[in-house]
């Protein structure tokens, strides 16, 4: 069995778009990214299976067949995607309502260096005690930014409504 | 026997349609979740049972034989994870079922969240089942559906923002495996592993080696192997604790079993050995190394989660049968302790009001219970002698010895630093966490007024101040913790039947014959 050509062509132009759009910050783009990813995925099972009459006995001659099993699952893909995609609209929308904007933020970890940078002090410099003679409490030590005080902030100037 | 095969499957189903039923009733939902999933070890144990005696159990979904229709295959690995799985899935039930309790919210989270888990344990006991690449893949969807509703739950900000991360990375993974599986089906036409057994045998090497390298990534993605593995320590400790102590427990772990399945009977071999061996060095060490620099007990123990999914990999890497049987045995030990020490994290949370670890002190004195309750299973991960830690990691370390080639003793020599360095990171939360004393600022033994931030544990809203001492520590969260942390030592007891069965398990799964006998007893077309 050959494959179609131009099947091929459509399958590698939307993943080629959709990894693009994939990287996109924004996360509606990375929703159209998803969407052609998904499609070109949905596409090439397509491509995978024969072509040819309905797969059904008595109206088509058995080697003229299509191959009915990519076809069933390309179904089944596509309701997932279809989820998938609600699911990724309705995050989009909430991130909206939520902050503002859609965009995927950085992770703690890079806000956490971001931070320590901007207060010129290196990654990796941690001032709060590690175990030993650290019996003697001076309260919560200043200067230091925890993961989870880095995440309950956004970071300045994210939190405006779009224009 | 063969009729308790989908039952894993299809219980928890039937559970959630009838869970999201009763969405406004919430002692029946409670109720409904508990039954199923007890009903559901009650079957994992069996099923374990009838294929240690019997052999793999096959049930053709509808009637149809196996290359038209869909298989559920229960073979020994199998059945053990789903019996380890099914309960870490029911002591984090009973858990966050105490929790919601005592922070009061009977409305709207708890009524998403008994039918999601539900569908999410289903998801996850599809995917150990089945017998069919494609029914894999619908597996995994059901399984990261739910979770991605878990994690989002509630909807906060930063549950949004680390739910985003989460679901793009997940359906990339799918996607490409989506693809890999479209690409199998292209090249041999059928999708039951069974069948593909001989013919992926058949086809050329570098198609093999293509096939092979897309299954392993998309895997790689789901199991958070090293250079795939950035996902998981932000979107984890965002969700409230039981999620994140089932996801680290499970979710990952669903990932190596289907790297497993990979490795073995599609393509065995060992073509990508050295890869796998590489790979599982650098997630120990760069996990752990994470691990050790993180301030926050989750997130520390997110980090852990991560390194020893390497060891994992390097007993499957090894392609002996002590590694792969190790392997096992060290998955079935670190879902337990994973899970249980983040259910412990879950209580020095509301216990302490925080998992920072420079807001915590003096745990060990305001609560021992607590105290022994975090620090066995850290114990257990680090692999300190009596425990099924220890155990796990002697076996795999004398499996690299038998194999003697010197990636095997780089990777002995990864392990042991990796061990050594994950008592490091215990050590710290301990001294930090337990040891020192106590903030002032901390809630004291006799004080039972909530935090703000231990009534942010489960989910956002405000919490009314219930006023009884065990508002703290609800005895339906300890409970689990507790029969959690004994389940883990006793894996120890039982260290040697279990590890005749995994040694069982990578048997069969080495020979490959018993999995596609089952399947077919005539012969595969």
């Amino acid at each position: 069995m050959t494959p179609n050509l131009t099947y091929v062509v459509v399958v590698g132009v939307l993943f080629a778009a959709g990894v693009t759009l994939l990287l996109e910050r924004s996360l509606t783009r990375v929703l159209m990214g998803v969407i052609l990813l998904g499609n070109g995925a949905n596409l090439l099972l397509l491509t995978g299976g024969r072509a040819g009459g309905a797969p059904i006995v008595g109206t088509t001659p058995e080697e003229e067949m299509s191959d009915p099993l990519p076809q069933a699952m390309v179904l089944t893909a596509i309701v997932i995607t279809l989820g998938m995609t609600a699911f990724l609209l309705a995050l989009a929308y909430r991130s909206w309502h939520l902050v503002g904007h859609d965009e995927v933020q950085d992770d703690v970890e890079d806000r956490r260096i971001m931070e320590l940078a901007d207060r010129d002090e290196g990654p990796g410099t941690s001032d709060f005690g590690e175990g030993d003679g650290d019996e003697s409490d001076d309260g919560p030590t200043t200067g230091t930014t925890t993961a989870s005080d880095a995440d309950r902030k956004t970071v300045a100037g994210e939190t405006g409504r779009p224009r | 026997m063969n009729w308790l095969v989908p039952l894993p499957v299809v219980m928890p189903l039937l559970g959630a349609g009838l869970a999201l039923m009763l969405a406004g009733r919430p002692r029946a939902q409670r109720l409904v979740s508990l039954t199923v999933l007890t009903a559901t070890v009650a079957v994992a144990a069996t099923l374990l049972l009838r294929t240690t005696v019997d052999g793999p159990l096959v049930l053709a979904v509808g009637g149809w034989a196996a290359p038209l229709g869909i298989v559920l295959v229960a073979d020994q690995l199998a059945a053990l994870m789903l019996v380890v799985s099914a309960t870490v899935t029911l002591c984090v039930l009973v858990y966050s079922i105490g929790q919601g309790m005592a922070d009061g919210d009977e409305e709207t989270p708890m009524s998403v969240y008994h039918p999601t888990y539900l569908v999410l344990t289903a998801g996850v006991c599809n995917a150990f089942l089945s017998g069919d690449l494609f029914n894999l893949y619908v597996g995994f969807e059901i399984l990261l559906v739910a979770s991605y509703v878990l994690l989002t739950l509630g909807s906060t900000e930063t549950r949004i923002r680390a739910g985003t991360t989460y679901v793009v990375v997940s359906l990339l993974s799918s996607l490409i495996f989506l693809v890999a599986i479209g690409l199998v089906y292209a090249s041999t036409g059928t999708l039951n592993l069974a069948q593909l057994v001989d013919r992926l045998d058949a086809l050329p090497d570098n198609l093999r080696l293509l096939l092979q390298g897309m299954l392993l990534l998309a895997f790689g993605i789901k199991a958070a192997v090293f250079p795939l593995s950035a996902w998981l320590p932000d979107s984890y400790p965002t969700a409230p604790a039981p999620v994140t102590a089932v996801f680290a427990g499970l979710l990952t772990k669903v990932g190596v079993y289907a790297i497993i399945r990979t490795e073995t009977l599609l393509f065995p071999g060992g073509r990508t050995a050295t890869l796998l061996l590489v790979v599982a060095g650098l997630t120990m060490i760069v996990g752990i190394l994470g691990a050790v620099a993180q301030s926050d007990i989750k997130r520390l123990l997110s980090f852990t989660l991560i390194s020893h999914i390497g060891y994992m990999l390097f007993g499957v890497g090894l392609t002996t049968q002590l590694g792969l049987s190790a392997a096992i045995f060290y998955v079935v030990h670190h879902i337990t302790i994973q899970t249980t020490l983040f259910l412990a994290a879950g209580l020095v949370e509301r216990r302490g009001g925080s998992t920072a670890l420079d807001r915590l002190g003096g745990l060990a004195r305001l609560s021992p219970l607590l105290g022994i309750l975090f620090f066995i299973p850290a114990l257990n991960l680090a692999g300190i002698p009596p425990f099924s830690g220890f155990l796990g990691k002697l076996g795999l370390v004398q499996a690299g010895v038998d194999d003697g080639g010197p990636l095997a003793w780089t990777l002995v020599a990864a392990g042991l630093v990796t061990s050594l360095l994950t008592l490091y990171a215990t050590a710290r939360v301990w001294n930090l966490a337990f040891w020192r004393a106590p903030h002032a600022d901390m809630p004291g033994p006799q004080d039972t007024v909530h935090t703000t931030r231990a009534a942010g544990a489960m989910e956002p809203y405000e919490v009314p101040d219930k006023g009884f001492s065990g508002a703290m520590m609800p005895r339906l969260m300890v409970a689990p913790t507790i029969a959690l942390v004994v389940f883990g030592l006793a894996l120890t007891v039982v260290a040697g039947p279990l590890f005749d069965i995994s040694t069982d398990a990578a048997d069969d799964l080495m020979r490959r014959a018993p999995y596609v006998e089952a399947v077919y007893p005539g012969g595969t077309p």
